[in-house]
């Protein structure tokens, strides 16, 4: 008798334990786990993202938050640091136990953490540019990128240099990761493309005068247009010593050089340059009918409202990121690891400032390089092409 | 031979910027064997400052002389306050607090000016000039000569002035200075304070090329380093040849070797040099034992 009152209450406790956990379940913030290059080498990448993220999640709590919970951000500063990356990587999901991690402000620190990621099983939305990251699909079932890939940036390039009447042409980049990642995709798709690289220079990041390349560049043989890989000051230093030699070689570069520093900073040279950069950077020149020119101003506006300096691109992915995470919740109807990454997966006409988004089982960036708009520096300022 | 002549240029222009660089660490080290390694930051201290100062409104040569000045203060600051306090301590912890300083002045800088990297205009415009088919921008020009007047000075300044040949007596012998009524604490500060000023200088003068940012300092000091150690540390003349060897290495190995290389190829060049006079080019030939 006594051992079924005991049995029935503790049933009844449980019972009501569960209720409670159940309850609290509901109440409990989403947490979003973060690591990004706040400091460091890359910091005009992560410093922008960090400030994006913090931004919109005060921004939609104050809405009420998403499915009714409130957003709880966790941000670690991995100063572009691969083995930091990794580090905080862990403890986000162990520690801190956050539903789902938007970070990785370089390729490098995101493919720290990817077979982590897939082995925990965490929904992961990379800030990081290389095609890499997301590929291929079957090993990367939990990662997802917002940036647009190099391989869509220099597939873009090609589009634009071929009524030019450019098939001949030469690479100019970096050692870096990305870098030696726009460089092979480059490569490869000059093949697919009926290009023909006549010219391939190096130089290292923290180097001070490109001339001695620029020079060889020049003087190779039928270069009829330059690729450059790189971001950072050493590509307005490129920039610089391109117009010091009077060169009139027409020049791209990729979405990596699309902050307002590398016209200043190039100091008159970058005139003429062309490369594909995200809609947000030329949001207000883009017609109305387009519908990345409302959420690219909206975003704009909001940014310097708050921070009271320019908007970069850099910015959008950490926006887009956290705007596809809270469309995969609503979606998911709470944040089950497993359904917010299918959801994820399911994301479909998503309209971002980076692009539109359509993700599938075999594509995780979900941009075409429609998405992606071709400018050209003209005064000083970015014009979008036609 | 167009094709030479602007190789030539680039690692003349990039060997004179490591030069400067380099003369700012045999300051330091002729007073007090030891080597800084906060110099770099000297260097970006220099031309963030100015960069700094034009945007309050200030004009290039005041903005220039206010930044000297600043850096000066933080030479003055380094001694006084990081390696003063540690008087007793070995050359190599005295070398262990300036790469503490360094990276101290490195976050300072990055809170003031930010994480953006910042452009002064050249001092004379932006336009080459054509020698030979090469294109030489006249920012260069500013660099080569400054250097060249800068190790006329120090020259002058240690051969000729009573400071600057009490800050070799102490490098030489500092108890034997002492007691000649030389002030050590005043000619380590003294130093400091020179080499602060000395790469402020370089900093204010390459940043029109180079460009400049809170980190810009890091490689500037590496290579500088190297430069000085090439030629022999604690020698001008030594400096300058070093900075020039390193940069033409550089910039011929980009040239006619392999631009991905070119790093490799310099700091072989490094080693040779060491192997052959392990003193550096313009080192003093007898080694001392401890």
């Amino acid at each position: 008798m006594f051992r079924k009152i005991a049995l029935a209450a503790l049933a009844t406790a449980s019972l009501g334990l569960l209720a409670q956990g159940a309850e609290a379940q509901a109440q409990r913030p989403i947490k979003i786990g973060s690591f990004l290059a706040i400091t460091g080498g890359a910091s005009f990448l992560g410093d922008p993202e960090a400030k994006t993220l913090r931004l919109y999640v005060e921004t939609l709590n104050k809405m009420g938050g998403v499915n009714g919970r409130k957003l709880e951000l966790v941000v670690y500063d991995s100063a572009g640091d691969a083995k930091q990356a990794a580090a905080f990587a862990k403890r986000l999901i162990e520690d801190d136990k956050v539903d789902l991690l938007i970070a990785g402000s370089t390729t490098g620190e995101t493919m720290a953490v990817v077979p982590m990621v897939e082995q925990e099983r965490i929904p992961f939305i990379s800030l990081g540019g290389a095609s890499v990251i997301v590929e291929p699909v079957k090993d990367r079932k939990h990662v997802f990128k917002t940036p647009h890939s190099d391989r869509l940036a220099v597939q873009k390039i090609y589009e634009d240099m071929k009524p030019r009447g450019i098939t001949q042409v030469a690479i100019l980049g970096g050692s870096g990761g990305f870098d030696q990642s726009c460089r092979k995709n480059a490569q490869e798709l000059a093949t697919i493309m009926g290009m023909k690289i006549v010219a391939d220079e190096t130089y290292a990041p923290t180097d001070s005068d490109i001339t001695p390349q620029l020079t060889k560049i020049k003087n190779t043989a039928g270069v009829q247009g330059i690729v450059g890989c790189g971001f950072g000051a050493i590509t307005a230093i490129t920039a610089k010593n391109y117009k010091q030699l009077g060169m009139t070689t027409p020049f791209y570069f990729n979405h990596g050089v699309a902050s307002k520093q590398f016209i200043t900073g190039a100091a008159g040279g970058a005139e003429g340059m062309r490369l594909p950069a995200a809609a947000l950077l030329v949001a207000a020149q883009l017609p109305d009918s387009d519908p990345q020119k409302a959420p690219g101003l909206a975003y704009a506006k909001a940014y310097m409202e708050a921070y009271k300096e320019d908007i970069s691109t850099f910015g959008g992915h950490a926006y887009d990121a956290l705007m596809l995470a809270v469309d995969a919740i609503k979606r998911a109807g709470g944040t089950d690891k497993a359904k917010v990454r299918d959801a994820l997966e399911a994301t479909k006409n998503f309209v971002g400032v980076d692009g539109i988004f359509t993700m599938s089982a075999t594509d995780h960036n979900g941009l075409d390089s429609a998405s992606f708009k071709m400018v050209e520096v003209k005064n000083n300022d970015w014009v979008l092409l036609k | 031979m167009a094709q030479f002549l602007q190789f030539l240029f680039s690692g003349v222009t990039v060997g004179a910027i490591y030069a400067l660089v380099a003369l700012g660490f045999a300051l330091i080290y002729n007073a007090s064997h030891v080597i800084n390694f906060a110099q770099g930051e000297f260097v970006m201290l220099g031309g963030l400052a100015t960069f700094g100062f034009l945007g309050a409104g200030f004009p290039l040569p005041i903005a220039a002389a206010l930044a000297i000045l600043l850096t000066i203060v933080v030479g003055f600051a380094l001694q006084r306050f990081a390696v003063e306090p540690a008087r007793g301590a070995t050359v190599v912890s005295i070398i262990i607090i300036t790469i503490g300083a360094s990276i101290f002045l490195r976050g300072g800088a990055q809170l003031v000016w930010g994480k953006d990297f910042h452009r002064i205009p050249a001092f004379t415009g932006e336009d080459p000039i054509l020698i030979g088919g090469a294109a030489l921008l006249p920012q260069s020009l500013w660099v080569i000569g400054m250097s060249a007047v800068v190790v006329v000075v120090l020259r002058w300044f240690f051969g000729s002035t009573l400071a600057g040949k009490a800050m070799l007596a102490v490098s030489h012998n500092r108890l034997a200075a002492e007691l000649c009524g030389i002030s050590v604490r005043r000619v380590l500060l003294l130093s400091f304070g020179l080499s602060g000023g000395l790469g402020a200088l370089a900093g204010i003068l390459i940043a029109p090329i180079t460009l400049t940012s809170y980190q810009v300092g890091t490689m500037l000091g590496l290579k500088g380093f190297c430069a000085a150690i090439v030629g022999g540390l604690g020698s001008g003349p030594g400096a300058i040849v070093g900075g020039l060897v390193l940069g033409i290495a550089e910039a011929m190995s980009a040239g006619y070797i392999s631009s991905a290389y070119k790093d490799a190829v310099a700091f072989v060049a490094i080693l040779i040099v060491l192997i052959v006079m392990p003193g550096g080019i313009f080192g003093k030939k007898g080694t001392e034992r401890v």
